[in-house]
């Protein structure tokens, strides 16, 4: 019976095994620890995330290897992303830990597991060459999130959110898992690298297959959050506790890149014609809608929230440009400027939801707008580090949003589409307002109380140095600018 | 020549200085934030002098150059060099930066060290916009000056500060956004160059020309600002304080005008000439029109911005009438105001510390109590109209003789601002400062103190200099303009 049963290679997914014997650990251990504080248990995840990351540095090879019978891929892109993964997280965890300990619901060890059962997930997508791996990580994902969200169980708002999110997370997956039959049905492949080479053969039925890509594209809209599949993504990152919002709007956009770029890149990069049309209609929706609609908002997670459909929407710009009429010379350049974008995008907003956190203290969120003025006067520091973090979402020099959306413009103007880039930037300028709006708040008004900030100084330090990241990598964007470039080179 | 890296010491010596200043932190530390402030912006203007003292004048190319690798993913350089054209600009601007850490002295007494930091860290960025030679360090400095600007205005600006302050952000970021845009066609068509000195090399035919051309021209004419997209300047100038209002007029507006020389109309030559009419056309509305509505405004702020306007007006008037004389007058016209507006706004600036007001009506007979500054404030408002002997006439009377050269009415309508720029500067002049003492608060001035003293005499030299013994300015532009108008004469066109 197990006559043809081969051991696979486990070890490209050593990171993944090792990340899930040690959730399970520590979901044991918690067990065992009294301590309310539950130190050990923190501790454990962030070690866990450092041996992850080891484990990943010690065993990346540079080169491309399928293992578990070709449904798990181990390549640059994927070494690099979860890398950045584990490092989001990592700094995720720091920024949470004072908002957990100050409110008693979520002071519990499942917290950190689900985080690493999320990064799990994450991983997986990640690392996933074809659907079924790409589905499995994505619930993996999703399920930890929703349980996440609803964390803070007497919460009305995060209630509702977690319904929200897990009804309309759950439409989604339906919409994606459909998509995927459908390109099964017409490539008889679950394979991603099985499909690619069916549709270059061309003996695929086209109606089938776009039809089924309409889905595809529709799930992972909804995944990234992109008009006109936003809904949930105001709501989520309002109504979840905010270190939560932090967990979402930071590494599932690492994720999601991946996804993307496996299934319409890796895979279906032969009807790249047609997705990309679609993915320009999103982004530019996106892109109108998210600067909008965060024109309106008086609650910082919320502006934040509709900023982040913008950024997708932008981000979206650069895996629209990949393939010019069939020519795909200028992929690798298009492909490094959205995975540059995703990369400078986490960095920025994990430093303005890490300062919605450091402001808040128990029975205290920091999240409406109003929160933040003369904030100048109460800590000129932590104000000068906040107007680096909008003026880099604005896309304002020296700062690393600006090389950010330098690089996808760049592509999409190198790709020809002149209209585009122009479209963008007329969509950036209206975003320039809303953050100009916050420095507004914290330099030109006057504070409602004056008192000196209070925050850890763990807390302190950390969003410094994210600050400061953001700040230097505006100055030095070649470095990981040429990574993502390299990474992309050696695995597409 | 100096081995020193004397184009990276102006831009940056300010900008370390201001963070050191930033770093004083409360204002329990002011007096020690201003002394280093003015230490920083002597420091700065020190290390310019070399670049005049040691600029060849024959050689119309790029002197001082430094050229590092920056970004090479996107061949991006850290590209610094200074021709005739822009070396004047550097040392104005590390010049007027001294003046404006000292008009703010003991004026501002709120975030003082906030206030310095912002305004040094402008000057170097400035410097960074004068100096570079790559198309997207150029950028990257232009949108960064931002930031400051917004911060001066909003922060310690007047009632209405916000407004402008959001204003004047918006209305230049959404010219250099397109600009931003026409950078990336230029780095795509020159197959993977930021480098402007190759772009102007680059042969393009005229429909890309024009393109580049409107969007180039967007860009600057917001920041120049040009008819009709200055409104954001009276709002910026009237909210601004007064260190603001000089760097704004002094410097901030010549880094448009500096962009047309730069990009216009050496990338696009054939676009320029083609559409050279229509900046003329819009110049000499500027010119005419702002020129008449300043003559009827109430606040003297606004009525010196509105003056900024017409005269900004003539430099791009200058420049696209592509003769030497045009150019060197417009450069001239540049430099000239840049002293005298700066001038002229803290003149202003002194009278609000005292009353409180820049409404004209509020005073009159300001001679009487203050007889030393109503001398000073005289030259600068004479200059302001373009007296002969005052730095003001240099250039606009170069000007206007390049235009006879190209078109009467056209000379004939930019000559009426010589008629128009006396009615508007003399009669607020008359209102402001002649006359019987109108009220309790003039009644109570005291005469401008030895660092206001200073402050004005410094700058009445400078424009007295300039009036009379203009050639040591001029000399060095020559070389270089000649050079870009040989380089415009020669269509891109293939």
């Amino acid at each position: 019976m197990f006559d043809n049963f081969v051991v696979p290679d486990l070890l490209p997914a050593a990171p993944e095994i090792f990340v899930a014997v040690m959730a399970l650990a520590i979901l044991l251990i918690d067990l065992l620890v009294k301590d309310s504080r539950r130190t050990a248990i923190f501790a454990l995840t962030q070690l866990t995330l450092v041996g992850a990351a080891v484990i990943q540095f010690m065993t990346s090879t540079g080169e491309v290897s399928y293992t578990f019978s070709n449904m798990f891929v181990d390549d640059l892109m994927s070494d690099l992303l979860k890398l950045f993964l584990y490092m989001t997280v990592l700094v995720v965890m720091f920024y949470s830990r004072g908002y957990v300990l100050d409110r008693e619901a979520m002071n519990k060890g499942e917290y950190y597991v689900l985080a690493l059962f999320a990064t799990l997930g994450m991983m997986v997508m990640i690392s996933a060459n074809s659907f079924v791996t790409i589905y499995v990580g994505l619930e993996l994902l999703s399920l930890s999130l929703y349980a996440m969200v609803a964390m803070n169980r007497d919460s009305v708002v995060s209630t509702e959110a977690a319904m929200k999110y897990f009804v309309l997370g759950a439409l989604a997956s339906g919409l994606l898992l459909y998509g995927m039959s459908m390109i099964y049905g017409a490539t008889g492949s679950l394979e991603i690298t099985g499909i690619a080479e069916r549709l270059y053969a061309g003996d695929a039925n086209k109606t089938v297959l776009v039809f089924g890509l309409v889905f595809l594209v529709s799930g992972l809209a909804f995944k990234l959050g992109v008009v006109p599949f936003h809904m949930w993504i105001p709501d989520v990152y309002h109504g979840a506790p905010t270190s939560v919002t932090l967990f979402i709007g930071s590494a599932p956009k690492l994720a999601a890149f991946a996804i993307v770029m496996r299934l319409l890149v890796n895979g279906l990069i032969t009807l790249a014609q047609d997705w990309q049309a679609m993915l320009i209609i999103l982004s530019v929706l996106s892109m109108a809608i998210g600067n909008l609609a965060a024109i309106a908002q008086t609650n910082l997670k919320r502006m934040l929230a509709y900023s982040a459909i913008s950024h997708m929407g932008f981000m979206l710009l650069g895996i629209t440009t990949g393939v010019v009429s069939g020519d795909a010379r200028y992929a690798l350049n298009a492909y490094s400027s959205a995975m540059f974008y995703v990369v400078a995008y986490v960095l920025t907003t994990a430093a303005a939801f890490g300062m919605i956190l450091m402001m808040a203290h128990a029975g205290f969120e920091a999240d409406n707008l109003d929160d933040y003025k003369g904030l100048n006067r109460r800590s000129p520091w932590f104000a000068g580090i906040m107007l680096m973090v909008m003026f880099s979402m604005a896309g304002i020099p020296f700062f690393v949003g600006f090389f950010a959306k330098f690089s996808v413009l760049q592509a999409v103007v190198a790709a020809g589409y002149m209209w585009l880039a122009i479209v963008a930037v007329l969509f950036s300028l209206i975003g320039a307002f809303y953050y100009l709006r916050v420095v507004k708040l914290m330099y030109f008004d006057a504070p409602a109380d004056d008192s000196p900030l209070q925050a850890t100084t763990d807390m302190r330090i950390l969003i410094s140095a994210n600050g400061l990241a953001v700040a230097l990598l505006g100055l030095f964007p070649q470095v990981i600018m040429s990574l993502c470039a390299y990474a992309l080179l050696r695995s597409l | 020549m100096s081995t020193y890296p004397l184009l990276s010491l102006a831009i940056w010596i300010p900008i370390v200085a201001g963070l050191v200043v930033l770093a004083t932190g409360n204002d329990r530390n002011a007096p020690l934030a201003r002394m280093l402030a003015l230490v920083g912006a002597i420091a700065g203007f020190f290390v310019t002098i070399p670049l005049w003292t040691g600029f060849d004048p024959a050689n119309g190319g790029m002197q001082f150059v430094e050229l590092h690798n920056w970004i090479p993913r996107f061949n991006i350089n850290y590209h610094l060099g200074v021709d005739g054209i822009s070396m004047l600009f550097v040392v104005l601007n590390a010049f007027i930066t001294i003046i404006v850490v000292a008009a703010g002295w003991e004026v501002i007494e709120n975030k003082v060290a906030q206030y310095n930091a912002a305004f040094l860290i402008m000057s170097g960025l400035m410097n960074g916009i004068f100096t570079s030679l790559d198309g997207v360090l150029f950028y990257v400095f232009f949108e960064a000056s931002l930031i400051p600007m917004y911060l001066i205005i909003g922060v310690w600006g007047g009632p209405n500060r916000v407004y402008a302050a959001f204003k004047f952000f918006l209305y230049t970021l959404f010219g250099s956004l397109l600009f931003l845009v026409a950078l990336m066609y230029l780095f795509v068509q020159s197959g993977g160059s930021f480098s402007i000195l190759e772009w102007h090399k680059l042969p393009l035919g005229l429909s890309p020309q024009i393109w580049l051309f409107l969007a180039f021209l967007v860009a600057f004419a917001v920041k120049v600002p040009m008819w009709p997209v200055h409104t954001w300047l009276p709002d910026a100038h009237v909210e601004a304080p007064t260190g603001g209002s000089i760097v704004l007029a002094a410097i901030a507006l010549k880094l448009g005008a500096y962009g047309f020389l730069r990009f216009s109309l050496p990338i696009a030559p054939d676009a320029s000439h083609e559409l050279s009419s229509l900046v003329i056309a819009l110049s000499l509305i500027a010119v005419v029109y702002i020129g008449f509505v300043a003559l009827v405004q109430a606040d003297m702020k606004k009525l010196v911005a509105y003056s900024s306007i017409a005269h900004m007006g003539f430099v791009t008037l200058g420049f696209f009438m592509f003769s030497a004389m045009g150019i060197e007058g417009a450069l001239v016209q540049m430099i000239s105001h840049g002293f005298v507006s700066g001038a002229m706004f803290f003149c202003i600036g002194v009278m609000y510390d005292r009353v409180h007001s820049r409404q004209i009506a509020d005073y009159g007979g300001v001679v009487n109590t203050m007889p030393k500054f109503a001398a000073l404030f005289m030259l600068f408002t004479m200059a302001n109209a373009g007296l002969p002997a005052t730095s003001g006439f240099v250039g606009e009377f170069m000007v206007i003789l390049g235009a006879v050269k190209l078109n009467f009415w056209v000379a004939f309508a930019a000559a009426s601002s010589m008629v128009l720029g006396a009615a508007y500067s003399l009669w607020m002049y008359k209102r402001v400062i002649f006359g019987d003492v109108a009220n309790d608060h003039v009644k109570e001035l005291t005469d401008i103190n030895g660092r206001e003293f200073l402050i004005l005499s410094v700058l009445a030299i400078c424009t007295l200099w300039m009036g009379i013994y203009p050639q040591p300015f001029t000399d060095v532009m020559h070389a270089s303009v000649n050079d870009l108008l040989r380089h415009v004469a020669i269509s891109k066109i293939q």
